[in-house]
């Protein structure tokens, strides 16, 4: 909090800014003095070994965790270390969780329709009757998740992988600004796989994407800048190329 | 346009439903009145006194169905709610008495003046108007729910720990209501009542009145929840209960939705105990007994959670069952009987009586939905799903792998 105080706000580039955040648990550093910029547009990969921090990044984004100290800037200088899990998303970030977690009782439809940009308030929902604009925008992402087909079943009747695409559909029915995607190709057989490179490569056209992977052969088929992290901070950031030949990187993967 | 048929289908059961409500709340009264005793198609004073109490507790059950099958708040406090509704209504029936109360005092109900109170407390004024005592009927109730809701919902209780506070609540409501200094008549509660509205409540009339206005009111309630669960809002609760940290990262605010229906089912079940006390005579401290809202929940779970009907008819027929064997050789055993039929409800019939109907046919089309542990409204729907799922859907899924769909990227 001192370093965000400290600091002016500077109008940055970057549409997500973490400076110096830190996380403890029972004194387990989770995070240590984390710096992270991503530009607008950019796909950037992270990876890093179990206990890296990659998911307590990700919930210190979209407000899960609050960080003991840092800041976390998104779009302009909004500051989301004081905002809650509804605030940021309605700002626009959207997250997709490690587990496949979708509705299980509603429609894949229903899914995607929950998910579409709008409006959120309780007043507005119980009013809302349907319209054009709606069906046909959810009907365009069920097309590229390929679940259109099976649009009227319920959510829990789909396979794991078809359960990930439509994650991802409902990210693309927020219309983010930003995306977080925890590991969307665990689980998936090599051919999901290279389907849903396709579909965040896609999706990365227009959107900013953070993708946390395992997964070195995933990472390297997206082909885009990688950020090492290890024990809390960054160990390494470049091409995949670089980072896999960076000998700390090697050390910290491999164990020697 | 499936989507839309599939709420028609739903509709055509919700329409028997209310359908049956109106013409109960239309035929028995004449049935009742009209017809003489001797008649076979005669329905007795005992007999629509005994199931317009049924129907108070169906829409008790349909309150709680909103919270619990819809949303996942497993309140087990609900019966708060539904004595809170039946002490409005009783103040309101208490004023009426007037003059004709024992000890004959034209502004204090008799248990005052027994306690050598001298005035009137300031929270039983304006409890003489039928109008405003029946705005309490749901003023107080849902602010409690609403209050109660804000800071549970807010603070993230859930679960467990949510149906643990929910039995505190009523709990110490109880304790509250027994004290004689709470103004409410102690351990006797509210009784003695003489009319409602000008209306004497001995005579069959007024009895075969309120038997009409419970079938309506229940008629109203299950128009309004459905209302809900059909509306996208119903879906955002629906989407709650199944993941409700999901919902938040969507960008809702679970918070409000669960504060909203929980205060919306705390109305319901306040206007079922509004018209439950006139027609049993009595509201005491016991009605917000833990056991209460506990048996409330088993209505529900009998009758099929998610399903609002069902409900309903869980609520009637575990009452009917009660009537039954309440009275008689077998009067002992009751809460064994009670028991017994909730465990074998969750292993046999694990939706409920109306979730295994709706789900039968549909069983087999879809295979990866064998243990679903919520009928969900699709209990409703399960079967026109099914039907399209089964053939069609899932041929051409296997034959076009998802791939396909991707070729095309959206632009």
């Amino acid at each position: 909090m001192d370093l965000a105080v400290a600091k002016p706000h500077q109008i940055t580039p970057s549409l997500l800014y973490l400076d110096g955040v830190t996380v403890s648990f029972d004194g387990f550093r989770a995070l240590n003095n984390l710096s992270l910029a991503i530009s607008p547009g950019e796909m950037r990969a992270i990876i890093g070994p179990n206990g890296a921090g990659k998911t307590t990044m990700m919930d210190v984004v979209t407000g899960k965790t609050r960080p003991d100290s840092g800041s976390v800037l998104f779009d302009k200088g909004i500051d989301l270390t004081s905002k809650d899990e509804a605030a940021i998303a309605q700002l626009g970030i959207g997250r997709k969780f490690q587990k496949p977690t979708v509705f299980d009782n509603l429609s894949v439809e229903d899914n995607v329709l929950l998910a579409l940009k709008g409006d959120r308030s309780v007043r507005g929902n119980l009013a809302w009757r349907g319209n054009s604009r709606d069906s046909h925008r959810s009907g365009e992402i069920l097309d590229t998740i390929g679940l259109f087909q099976q649009r009227r079943r319920l959510a829990q009747s789909l396979s794991h992988g078809q359960k990930q695409w439509l994650e991802i559909g409902m990210l693309i029915a927020q219309d983010p600004k930003l995306l977080l995607v925890d590991e969307p190709v665990a689980g998936m057989t090599d051919a999901e796989t290279m389907t849903t490179v396709e579909l965040l490569q896609d999706i990365a056209r227009d959107h900013s994407v953070i993708v946390v992977e395992h997964d070195m052969e995933f990472v390297r088929r997206l082909g885009v800048k990688v950020t090492v992290l290890h024990e809390g901070s960054v160990l390494a950031e470049g091409s995949i190329d670089e980072v896999s030949g960076n000998e700390r990187v090697v050390e910290v993967y491999l164990g020697r | 346009m499936i989507t839309r048929r599939l709420l028609e289908a739903a509709d055509g059961r919700g329409r028997i439903f209310l359908g049956l409500l109106i013409g109960l709340a239309a035929v028995v009264p004449v049935l009742n009145l009209a017809l003489p005793a001797t008649s076979p198609f005669h329905v007795s004073t005992a007999t629509v006194a005994l199931w317009g109490k049924y129907l108070c507790y169906a829409l008790l059950a349909l309150s709680l169905d909103l919270v619990w099958g819809y949303c996942g708040i497993l309140s087990l406090g609900h019966g708060a709610f539904f004595a809170l509704g039946g002490y409005a209504m009783g103040m309101y029936l208490m004023r009426q008495i007037g003059t004709r109360g024992v000890y004959a005092h034209p502004l204090l109900p008799d248990f005052m003046v027994f306690l050598n109170w001298s005035e009137l407390p300031l929270f039983w004024w304006g409890f003489n108007w039928f109008g405003y005592a029946l705005l309490m009927v749901f003023l107080v109730p849902a602010s409690l729910a609403f209050v109660f809701g804000w800071f549970a919902f807010r603070s993230r209780v859930t679960g467990v720990y949510l149906s643990i506070i929910t039995q505190a609540l009523t709990y110490a409501l109880m304790l509250g209501f027994f004290r004689n200094n709470f103004g409410f008549g102690g351990n006797n509660g509210l009784t003695d009542f003489k009319d409602i509205l000008g209306y004497n409540l001995q005579s069959p009339q007024t009895r075969a009145a309120l038997f009409a206005a419970s079938a309506l009111a229940l008629a109203l309630g299950y128009g309004i929840a459905q209302a809900v669960v059909r509306s996208k809002a119903g879906k955002v609760l629906m989407a709650v209960r199944d993941a409700e940290s999901r919902t938040r990262f969507l960008g809702y605010r679970v918070e409000h939705y669960k504060t909203f229906i929980f205060t919306l089912s705390a109305a319901m079940a306040a206007l079922a105990g509004a018209l439950y006390v006139p027609q049993v005579g009595i509201i005491n401290p016991s009605e917000f007994a833990p056991a209460n809202s506990i048996e409330v929940v088993i209505w529900v779970a009998v009758g099929g959670r998610g399903t609002l009907i069902g409900a309903a008819l869980g609520a009637v027929l575990v009452n009917f069952a009660k009537t039954t064997f309440t009275t008689g050789l077998l009067a002992p055993y009751w809460l064994f009987a009670l028991g017994g039929l909730f465990v074998l409800v969750t292993i046999l019939l694990p939706n409920g009586i109306l979730g295994c109907l709706a789900r039968a046919p549909n069983q087999g089309a879809e295979t990866a939905d064998g243990s679903a542990p919520w009928p969900g409204e699709h209990g409703g729907r399960g079967r026109p799903i099914g039907r399209a799922g089964a053939g069609v859907v899932k041929r051409e899924a296997a034959a076009a792998p998802p791939a396909a769909g991707f070729a095309q990227p959206a632009e």
